[in-house]
């Protein structure tokens, strides 16, 4: 073994991923060639940059991300100097300074300095609070300003690192939308359809984009960021401030030196500058042109440097590039010319039901590029196919579908036992079909989509859990027709707009009518269908509360005659008990009713409520008439709306009750019944942590306790059995009733139809809607004022007009004159 | 009865108006129900009112196109031939009736009412 002194002196600054990866790669070839020195300028030890994002997304801690622990620096006899930033460099002397009167002498330099985050010369750009996202202390900024109490983030970039930054934000509670200079999200990886579906995505995990955005001023209160304002004059307020609008080479110190600098610092194939014993590598260096900001292509260097100061011939040719976003559900892959161009083709695969998009690009052959969407996992195989050049003519069938569906039509791989299925094997238990039923569909009538497979054959449509299998046999069978559609699952046949783009695009153009919105969204069929009519007639009644006229044909039975469909055909009268309470006079005109118009079964529900079954259509205005005499309303048990409030008998009665449930459940009812949601609402108030009332498996349930009221969201008790979440604690009655109301009308705002609150809440996150109604007092006040004045307009009961002679035709019938002819 | 009834075939029984558009109305008074269909396009058809599935009545269903869904449990079915669609096809039939549209008043054939 060498001692110290026969040893040459290599001295590294940068203490990032590309200085340490390029010391490991030179120890693997030569361990006791040089005495290595690293200067680092954060106080810490080597971590891997490129996993901020799931640090500040709370998905990997900083200890996760270490890269060199002390004991590698300390086993491998390498001196750091950690938060120790490099003053100058002597390139005569081969000398390097730094703070603290540092000196060290070098046989050889590594440049390994990385690059800056760039700062927008905004006004403002200086207010605390504004900041980059480019190491620990950032993440650490970002983490202790959403800690703090959620609020608002704005990132001003929506490249990687921008999107990436926002949804770390908004996962850790805050509201944070991204601001893009351009119209197309990441548009330097990813192509316009499938920028278009990562906006879809980012909104369903709480963030929200701005397009085309240009800013103008940074404004401040009290010294800190208080809003962004664009040059179009909006105002997006903010408690947080990134900027990710991209990096610049750090190429100062060699500057200084006297090196040849252009954007970054310029080295040749063998990664040395113009000084002989000076490299660089990593993002502080500038190859043929060309600064990287990638991993891979820091990897590539690091061996070609090892190589060269190891005494090997190496060279870096330069990289292809690839990238990854890391967003958790959110798959976004991207290598090469994506894009396209002159003398290359394209193979497009869409799968709205799965909101996967990807597009292979082809040039004489070979894979130019690739972006993928929602389904990236074949990523590194087009990737590793792209760069050894390989000629995939004869894959061209199947490459889109990826590496096990491309082997294994090949017999390669077990997978393909899909294709390998008897006619006769059930595919869909729920529906009994076979696997023949749905090949033969797909090839007769030309099937290209899984919503069209199911509307044909009902495979998958009802639990769903078939929906790969189906897919894959689409896929199979249809090949490369199999491309139509795009965004994610559309409403329904009669069009591909998923949910959320119909309710955007409903405010968005100010469609009132169903006509006008079937018109404007290119509808496919004349006037939609049993599934698409319903859920327009609700989007429109919520987004214009007073303006648009509710279409009785587009409801549902139940809704349009106010009362519940048996399997006879006759129906189910549920009067409202406000909160469970009843008292003799009800039951009394109840017990009259029964006799009256022969009730045949008279039963209690599972929300505190009396059922009458076996009412006949037309005898309903009537039943309705007797009821209201009694002061009894609709009970909407047959509405996708407010069903009923349970409650306990609470401090009134019970010895253990710590608060009036019953009142509060009577309050909460009166305030919430009469409104239309996406789905039914279901609400309970317990009077202690016992839960008599089982709030907690409500859609909004409300637990007292000694202190105040714990206000619980999202349980289910049906098909799904889900316990709730807790959405906060309000102190008082009136502070329950206001977050209460205005997360409804959050749901009511956003829910897809038929979605129910806890389906809701798992897609757009219990965060977001925490930060919007319990965290943002303003936000929670406007929402609570939109849902008061949609209440104004709909807490009429349904039973008193038709009682009152109301849509008669309905109720009556036509009485066809046996006897008298027409002609 | 019977033979006035087959002499004059024709029974008027409610003006298009008293049909919802995109809707229906059901006729309870003869001997088994009749649902009526106005489809967005004013087209009528008649239906005996029992959807081929469960008997449900087509009439309180949602109208669309030429197709009216049933509310019990969704089966699909052509209004002008009251067979079901999609996937349901071939699974029994609602039985059609004569109807016909004159001078905004709409006519039924008396016999399928006493049937």
């Amino acid at each position: 073994m060498k001692t110290q002194a026969d040893k040459q002196r290599l001295v590294v600054i940068g203490n990032g991923m590309a200085g340490c990866r390029a010391v490991e790669e030179i120890l693997k070839r030569d361990p006791d060639r040089y005495d290595i020195t690293i200067f680092g300028a954060e106080p810490r030890v080597n971590y891997n940059r490129i996993m901020l994002s799931p640090v500040l997304a709370g998905e990997k801690s900083f200890e996760d991300i270490v890269l060199n622990d002390e004991a590698w620096y300390r086993d491998n006899d390498i001196t750091l100097h950690s938060g120790s930033a490099v003053t100058a460099i002597d390139p005569v002397s081969h000398t390097v300074f730094a703070e603290g009167g540092i000196a060290e002498l070098y046989d050889r330099l590594i440049l390994a300095t990385g690059s800056d985050a760039i700062r927008l010369p905004l006004p403002g750009a200086d207010l605390k609070g504004v900041i980059t996202f480019r190491d620990i202390d950032d993440v650490e900024a970002m983490v202790a300003t959403a800690e703090a109490g959620g609020g608002r983030a704005v990132v001003i970039g929506g490249g990687l690192l921008g999107l990436e930054a926002a949804y770390g934000l908004a996962k850790r509670g805050m509201a944070a939308t991204v601001v893009h200079l351009m119209d197309v999200l990441m548009e330097r990886q990813v192509d316009a359809s499938a920028g278009h579906l990562l906006a879809e995505a980012l909104k369903a995990r709480g963030v929200e984009t701005i397009l085309g955005a240009n800013s103008e001023e940074i404004v401040g209160k009290d010294g800190k960021v208080a809003a962004l304002r664009l040059k179009d004059g909006r105002i997006l307020p903010c408690d947080i401030l990134v900027m990710a609008v991209g990096i610049r080479p750090s190429s100062r110190l060699a500057q200084a030196a006297g090196l040849e600098t252009k954007r970054g610092v310029v080295v040749d194939d063998s990664m040395r500058t113009s000084d002989p014993a000076i490299f660089a590598i990593g993002e502080c260096a500038e190859h043929r042109g060309q600064c990287y900001g990638l991993v891979a292509p820091i990897w590539d260097m690091c061996r070609a440097l090892a190589d060269t100061l190891t005494g090997v011939d190496g060279a870096y040719v330069g990289s292809m590039l690839s990238t990854r976003l890391k967003v958790s559900g959110v798959d976004v892959f991207s290598a090469g010319r994506f894009s396209g161009g002159d003398g290359c083709e394209d193979i497009v695969f869409r799968d709205a039901g799965r909101g996967v998009y990807k597009r292979i690009v082809i040039e004489q052959g070979r894979i130019a590029g690739a972006v993928l969407f929602g389904d990236a996992v074949d990523g590194g195989w087009y990737f590793d196919l792209m760069k050894s050049g390989a000629d995939i003519t004869d894959l061209r069938e199947t490459l889109v579908f990826g590496q096990a569906a491309t082997e294994g039509l090949r017999g390669l791989d077990p997978s393909a036992a899909v294709a390998a299925l008897a006619d006769a094997a059930e595919v869909c238990g729920c529906n009994g079909v076979c696997k023949g039923t749905i090949t033969t569909a797909i090839v007769s009538q030309k099937l290209s989509t899984l919503e069209s497979v199911r509307a044909v054959t009902k495979a998958s449509a009802s639990c769903g859990t078939c929906t790969p299998l189906v897919e894959k046999l689409l896929k199979l069978t249809a090949g490369d027709a199999f491309v139509e559609q795009k965004g994610p699952k559309p409403v329904c046949s009669c069009t591909h707009h998923p949910h959320q783009t119909v309710r955007d695009l409903i405010l968005e153009h100010r469609l009132q009518s169903i006509p006008a919105v079937m018109q404007a969204l290119e509808w496919t069929t004349p006037d939609g269908c049993a599934s698409c009519r319903p859920a327009l007639n609700y989007y429109l009644i919520c987004a214009w509360p007073g303006l648009y006229r509710d279409d009785a044909q587009s409801r549902f039975v139940n809704e349009r005659v106010h009362a519940n469909i048996q399997k006879d055909g006759t129906y189910s009268v549920v009067p409202r008990m406000w909160g469970g309470m009843t008292s003799a006079r009800e039951l009394r005109a109840i017990a009259d009713v029964v006799d009256k118009f022969a009730i045949p079964a008279v039963k209690v529900t599972g929300g505190q409520r009396i059922d009458l079954l076996g009412v006949e259509k037309h005898q309903l205005p009537a039943v309705w008439a007797d009821l209201n005499a009694a002061g009894m309303v609709s009970g909407h048990a047959y509405a996708k709306a407010l069903r009923t409030v349970k409650t306990c008998v609470g401090s009134e009665w019970c010895r253990f009750g710590t608060q009036d449930s019953t009142g509060l459940g009577v309050k909460l009812e009166k305030l919430l019944w009469g409104s239309w949601t996406p789905a039914k609402v279901k609400l309970a108030v317990s009077g202690c942590p016992r839960n008599c009332a089982e709030a907690t498996c409500k859609d909004f349930g409300v637990v007292c306790v000694d202190s105040g009221y714990e206000i619980h969201i999202g349980g289910a008790a049906g098909l799904h059995i889900k316990g709730t979440e807790i959405l906060g604690k309000a102190g008082t009655e009136d502070e329950t009733m206001e977050i209460i109301a205005a997360a409804t009308q959050l749901y009511r705002e956003e829910g897809h139809y038929l979605e129910r609150v806890y389906k809701w809440m798992d897609r757009v996150g219990l965060k977001t809607i925490i930060a919007r109604v319990i965290d943002d007092i303003e936000q929670r006040r406007a929402l609570y004022a939109r849902f008061a004045h949609s209440q104004l307009l709909s807490q009429d009961d349904p039973w008193a007009e038709r009682a009152a002679g109301a849509d008669a035709a309905e109720f009556q019938g036509i009485h066809a004159p046996m006897l008298q002819a027409a002609e | 009865m019977t033979s006035i009834v087959l002499d004059r075939r024709w029974l008027d029984v409610c003006a298009l108006e008293d049909i919802p558009l995109r809707g229906a109305r059901r006729i309870a008074s003869g001997s088994r129900p009749i649902a009526i269909f106005r489809t967005g396009l004013d087209e009528i058809h008649a239906l005996v009112d029992r959807c081929p599935h469960k008997r449900g009545p087509l009439s309180m269903g949602i109208v669309h196109g030429a197709s009216v869904t049933c509310p019990l449990h969704g089966m699909k079915i052509d209004l002008a031939t009251g067979q079901p669609l999609g996937a349901d096809a071939g699974k029994g039939c609602a039985p059609r009736i004569d109807i016909r549209l004159e001078a905004g008043r709409v006519l039924i054939d008396a016999a399928a009412l006493h049937e």
